[in-house]
């Protein structure tokens, strides 16, 4: 079958400072198919199809609309062009609705009507297979929904080249289906497809060609039928690597956080963290699997102390018995308090009670480490804030998913970034900068962390470099608990895997990690036991290493089905 | 498709990317250059408004000559200029600290003036009843705690239910302005509403009248750039400032800080209203403090709210607004010249800003010529 | 006619300087930009006016024709103001507010110089009849409401009507609400951002030359009319962006601004020298209790544009 070409790209360069997003890539899209551009985070995909879109302009290269060399400066032009493209972040009016948003931009003769656009949407949405609301306001909308809207957008505009910038990520196997059956319908409607992502099997069942990026140039452009996943994924990583990450058992596993029944409740009032309840243990990789947005984010930060509980609790069990006991993070009432209760126990095994003892002989034993705990202490951490959570000796540590808006200051140097955490420990009302920079020398020097000096602030370093710092704040703050949320997004193969060598290395010193991966890949790889997650909920706890991606796969999705069931019944 | 054939012949004359690094000495040209440009306008402006310049009794030259007149021909002309800076430049340091916290506060003109009534209030009251060493002492107090009120109230609602600040703190300025106006009504039977200089509650001075008022400023700008830079409550403003939930996450209380800097801005605000009340006027009014609150605004800003740099930047105002009034007076033009001065070289300093955190790339036949500054 | 009339009617012809005022400041907003500088538009837009009136004043032109050319006046000298506004925080992105601020500090300056030039006798006492056509001759309240005056309700109510009615409208929130969705699809920002403070400072300035030739018709008005610029900008968030509400904001504000003269005609009030100031207070004290009052109720169609102060650029990555 002789197929028209509908747009083809040349010699396409695109730098950002030093940093060349992409080098003379070329790539050719057909009429009436659907092309997947394939490769990792940060290989340049987005930066490519953006200049399509008219967001970015090619530093070099030409771009040829059905043969004709065409100049795309801003968006509009792209429209002109009949190109349309869906961002990773939909780019909609939240306050507008449905309706309002598809028209937005539209340059029409005659009067403005909402009613005929409504009209008009609902006749687009019916060609195609969907369902929308054309007066639903975009804030009460599901993620799914957005996207449908954008969709709409663009086909109400006539686009005949539609760019899609990783449409699967948020949604669930069953709205990924859907989407592909009106993709499939465009296709059939003689559109041209493009779809940016990372997921092989996506790539496998929806595309008819595949072209390869990898660190901003192309590789290849092959026919799926012709392909196969392994062959893909050599040439989108370069050799090909079968996830080898080292993994040890969990050496004598104890319990050191414990959920019950946690309840949160967002800002609006509506639930987001139902019913859960897991144990952490020390050793242990726990990983939390789940789609993007079901409540991995709220579960985490209700622990750090920064989401309010709305009913259940927070165990801490801090490893404490059989260890001495310090004034670090505990006053001479408290120790005294604590001694009165018989919590503590001498080198000799006695009970040390402190009965008849005056003050500066009890800082003496305390400070010589001669008293030690009887048992582990166990603390509720629910309703507390995360500098209570830290004054109450608790090493728990937080890499949270937003780096630079959460974790760091972005326009603070390393040494900064590293006070954080450290910052009351100055004397009096002043900070000490010594030993922060001296952290931060040796976070530079031992995860390789690729920056100008310890002061450059950190939003200019490259996303691998950023988490290197955060992480390793982190981990230098000795914990006992380890939360990462997404702690290898947007990162390279080879940063991934310093990261993971790094949790790892927290496993084996005996530390409790949690780890929110999106890759069902890594987390099968590299985590002890899973915990599946579903808008809040857990749907199951796998064993890592019997477990399959089908199964847990199925296990995201599960309430939403079995809710569909009910509904039908 | 006429307009698309059109494309292909007009790639953009250049386009806007954002620079990652310029040496700071270049950034400072591009500064000076403003300026320089700013002054060339002025002139324009001023040849258009003055008939002393159309007629040809005065030349553009007297006209520059005017700023270097304005502030430094004779003793009492630098005396004047090193007040007025200090003055400046103490309202410009108190509002640095929720500036850098991104607390957009316009109230410092009220705030300062609170602290000014609070001064003169406690003398008014007071005055020949107690010491004059502790009667000072009071109206420090005074001042200090009006103008705390003043700052803080706004940085409650703020804390609690995020309110604008920005509006909140511009109306507070009127609401003070007419309690001083309240207040003179009832402290001035006669119904003039001018309470003259009063005769206690005047700051010691020594050399030369104005010393002690500098020697102040100076000292607060060496303690506020410790504070902003070296303390723990400063570490917290910019944290702040920069992230909320950074601050969250570092388990910082951002309530706390935020009614704190307020209070610590409206303190300040308190020390330049003493300053005022105590060591210069003796007597409040509904100008005492000018307008400076909304220029130190600028100030604060020009300087990137650092408070050694700002030395400079309260300076450049003061001269420009010393330099203009002398204008005003050599040139025969009537009116609020000095602002008209500031507001130009302001515009001309602001533009610069982009110069030095973009650069403009031009095109030419699909290669990029770079070019750096205008 | 009674007292309470006169006291509504005066209140309107005074509210009609702040619905200038904040009808322009609203448009600007709702493009994404604060410009605090809308004092000094209003201003020079006051300036302008009454610089074209002294102008044409020997010509002998027809009233009409005088009327058009002062609006014409006052509206081209704020739009240059809001040009210098847009072009630094569009083109330059520079900080809102303080530029802002220096367009206020140049613009409250330069129109002080500029009315210290002219001579009131001639551009006052002419026009102010013309201006207040068509009530001119009468002799009770009503005679307050000119030309400017229903110019200034037209305009709130179409600014409505264009915002929320119309497809450019719809294009100039979406701008200010999220700026990278407008730009993506195709919507001309910086054209739109341009437009919006231009035509928000036209309309802004008028308030000023309303305030100066018509409301207060005196020698002296220009002298008090930038704090009513900060009082147009406060409005706009008790309008909650909703030019028309600034209809009933201004009369609210026009009522509690002038009730410090009309009090003392009620009996039972007791009004002295000292209560005057304590009066005057209330349209901020008023100001500040609405601020409060939103901020509570938080609605999301009643917060300001999403995007307002910040300045957008396109590759921001």
């Amino acid at each position: 079958m002789e197929k028209k070409i509908a747009l083809s790209m040349r010699g396409i360069t695109k730098r950002f400072g030093s940093v060349v997003a992409n080098h003379h890539v070329d790539l050719d899209v057909y009429q009436g198919e659907i092309l997947s551009v394939l490769g990792e985070n940060g290989c340049g995909k987005t930066t490519l199809m953006n200049m399509l879109a008219g967001i970015y302009y090619p530093d070099e290269g030409k771009i040829y609309k059905e043969g004709e060399e065409v100049v795309i400066r801003s968006p509009k032009d792209a429209f002109d062009l009949k190109i349309g493209m869906i961002h990773q972040h939909f780019k909609l009016v939240d306050l507008f609705t449905a309706a309002e948003n598809i028209v937005l931009g539209i340059r029409e003769e005659g009067k403005y009507n909402l009613k005929s656009v409504n009209d008009r949407v609902s006749q687009i949405a019916a060609k195609y297979g969907f369902h929308i609301d054309p007066q639903k306001k975009i804030y009460d909308m599901s993620v799914s929904e957005k996207q449908t809207v954008e969709i709409i957008k663009m086909l109400y505009r006539g686009a005949d080249i539609l760019i899609l910038d990783e449409p699967t990520a948020v949604l669930t196997p069953q709205e990924i289906d859907k989407l592909f059956e009106v993709l499939r319908a465009m296709k059939a409607d003689g559109k041209s497809i493009i779809i940016i992502t990372h997921k092989l099997h996506e790539v496998l069942s929806v595309s008819d060609r595949v072209a390869i990026l990898r660190k901003g140039e192309h590789i290849a452009t092959v026919n799926t039928a012709e392909t196969n996943e392994s062959a893909l994924t050599e040439m989108m990583v370069g050799k090909k690597v079968s996830l080898n990450i080292d993994r040890t058992d969990p050496v004598d596993p104890s319990p050191r956080l414990q959920i019950k029944n946690l309840n949160c409740l967002n800002a609006e009032g509506l639930p987001v963290v139902k019913d859960v309840s897991f144990t952490v243990n020390s050793g242990e990789i726990l990983g939390i699997a789940g789609i993007a947005g079901s409540g991995q984010r709220e579960l985490l930060e209700a622990i750090a102390g920064m989401q309010p509980i709305d009913s259940g609790e927070i165990i801490f069990i801090n490893p404490k018995k059989g260890r001495p006991v310090t004034f670090y993070h505990k006053s001479l009432k408290r120790v005294k308090q604590l001694a009165a209760e018989g919590a503590f126990h001498g080198w000799n095994g006695k009970p040390v009670t402190f009965e008849g003892a005056n003050n500066s002989v009890i800082r003496y034993l305390v400070g010589s480490g001669e008293v030690l705990f009887n048992e582990d202490e166990i603390i509720d951490l629910r309703g507390r804030t995360p500098l209570e959570i830290r004054e109450l000796g608790i090493r728990l540590s937080f890499v949270p998913e937003d780096r630079l808006g959460m974790g760091l200051v972005g326009s603070m140097g390393i040494t900064d970034n590293m006070m954080l955490r450290s910052y009351r420990k100055g004397h009096a009302g002043f900070v000490d900068r010594r030993q922060p920079r001296k952290l931060a020398e040796e976070i530079i020097r031992e995860l390789e962390v690729n920056t100008p000096g310890v002061n450059t602030p950190v939003r200019r370093l490259s996303g691998g470099n950023v988490q290197k710092v955060l992480l390793g704040r982190e981990i230098a703050f000795a914990p006992k608990v380890l939360m990462a949320a997404y702690p290898v997004r947007g990162l390279d193969i080879n940063s991934s895997y310093t990261i993971y060598n790094l949790l790892n290395k927290q496993k084996q010193n005996g530390v409790a990690v949690i780890f929110v991966g999106e890759d069902l890949d890594v987390l099968l790889a590299l985590c002890d036991r899973i915990l599946v997650i579903n808008s809040g909920a857990i749907t199951g706890v796998v064993d890592a290493r019997s477990t399959t991606k089908e199964e847990v796969g199925l296990l995201m999705t599960k309430t939403d089905t079995a809710e569909r069931k009910e509904a039908a019944q | 498709m006429s307009e698309r054939k059109n494309n292909t012949n007009h790639e953009p004359l250049f386009h806007l990317a954002k620079r990652s690094v310029i040496p700071q000495w270049r950034a400072w040209l591009i500064r000076v250059a403003a300026i320089v440009l700013g002054l060339a306008v002025c002139g324009i402006v001023a040849y258009i408004l003055s008939d002393k310049l159309q007629e040809g009794k005065k030349t553009l030259a007297d006209f520059y000559y005017c700023f270097i007149k304005g502030s430094f021909t004779t003793n009492r002309k630098i005396w004047k200029f090193l007040k007025n800076m200090a003055i400046l430049q103490c309202i410009s340091l108190a509002v640095t600290p929720a500036f850098r916290m991104r607390f957009w506060n316009t109230g410092a003109e009220g705030q300062t003036l609170m602290g000014v009534w609070g001064a003169i209030a406690v003398a008014f009251y007071l005055g020949g009843e107690i010491p004059e060493a502790l009667l000072l002492v009071l109206m420090f107090v005074g001042a200090l705690l009006c103008s705390a009120v003043w700052a803080v109230i706004p940085a409650i609602f703020k804390a609690k239910w995020n309110t604008n600040e920005t509006l909140f703190t511009l109306m507070m300025n009127y609401v003070a302005i007419h309690i001083v106006e309240y207040f003179l009504v009832v402290w001035v039977p006669s119904g003039s509403s001018s309470l003259g200089k009063l005769k206690y509650g005047k700051l010691p001075s020594f050399g030369h009248d104005y010393l002690v008022i500098i020697l102040i400023v100076l000292l607060l700008t060496l303690l506020l750039y410790v504070y902003l830079k070296h303390s723990k409550q400063g570490y917290e403003i910019s944290v702040v400032g920069e992230s909320v939930r950074t601050a969250q996450y570092s388990g910082m209380n951002v309530k706390k800080v935020i009614i704190r800097t307020m209070v610590v801005s409206g303190l300040l605000c308190g020390l330049a209203g003493y300053l005022i009340g105590a060591g210069l006027d003796q007597t409040v009014t509904t100008e005492s403090v000018g307008g400076q609150g909304f220029t130190a605004i600028m100030v604060s800003w020009l300087a990137n709210f650092n408070p050694i740099v700002m030395l400079l930047t309260s300076g450049l105002i003061t001269l420009l607004d010393q330099g203009a009034a002398q204008i005003t007076q050599d040139f025969g033009v009537r009116g609020a010249f000095p602002d008209v001065i500031i507001g130009i070289i302001l515009f001309f300093i602001i533009g610069s800003e982009f110069f030095i955190n973009y650069q403009v790339i031009f095109r030419k036949g699909g290669h990029a010529a770079k070019e750096g500054a205008k | 006619m009674n007292i309470w009339l006169n006291f509504l009617i005066d209140s309107l012809a005074f509210g009609a300087t702040f619905m200038y005022g904040s009808t322009g400041e609203i448009i600007t907003e709702k493009a994404g930009h604060l410009n605090l500088g809308i004092p000094g538009v209003m201003c020079m837009g006051g300036a302008g006016g009454c610089l074209v009136l002294n102008m044409v004043a020997q010509l002998n032109l027809p009233g009409f024709l005088v009327v058009i050319l002062g609006i014409l006046g006052s509206v081209s000298l704020a739009m240059l103001m809001g040009l210098i506004y847009s072009f630094l925080t569009v083109t330059l992105r520079a900080n809102q507010n303080v530029t802002g601020l220096a367009l206020t500090t140049f613009g409250a300056g330069l129109m002080k110089v500029i009315m210290s030039k002219l001579d009131a006798a001639v551009y006052l006492v002419g026009p102010k009849k013309l201006y207040r056509w068509p009530f001119a001759e009468r002799t009770d309240a009503l005679q307050c409401l000119g030309v400017l005056f229903f110019l200034a309700v037209i305009i709130a109510l179409y600014a409505s009507y264009f915002l929320f009615r119309t497809k450019k409208g719809l294009h100039l929130r979406s701008v200010g609400e999220s700026p990278a969705t407008a730009d993506a699809v195709g919507i001309n920002v910086s054209r739109y951002k341009y437009a919006a403070s231009c035509i928000g400072s036209g309309i802004a300035g008028l308030g000023g030359f309303y305030y100066i030739i018509d409301y207060m018709a005196s020698q002296e008005a220009y002298l008090s009319l930038e704090i009513f610029g900060w009082l147009s900008i406060a409005l706009v968030i008790f309008a909650l962006w909703r030019p028309h509400m600034t209809i009933i904001g201004s009369t609210i504000f026009g009522l509690l601004f002038s009730c410090s003269s009309y009090i003392a005609n009620i009996s039972w009030i007791d009004v002295t020298m000292a209560t005057k100031p304590l009066l005057k207070m209330l349209p901020y004290v008023f100001t500040i209790a609405v601020l409060i009052f939103t901020s509570i109720r938080n609605k999301r169609e009643n917060h300001p544009p999403a995007s307002l102060g910040m300045s957008y650029f396109r590759e921001e990555r």
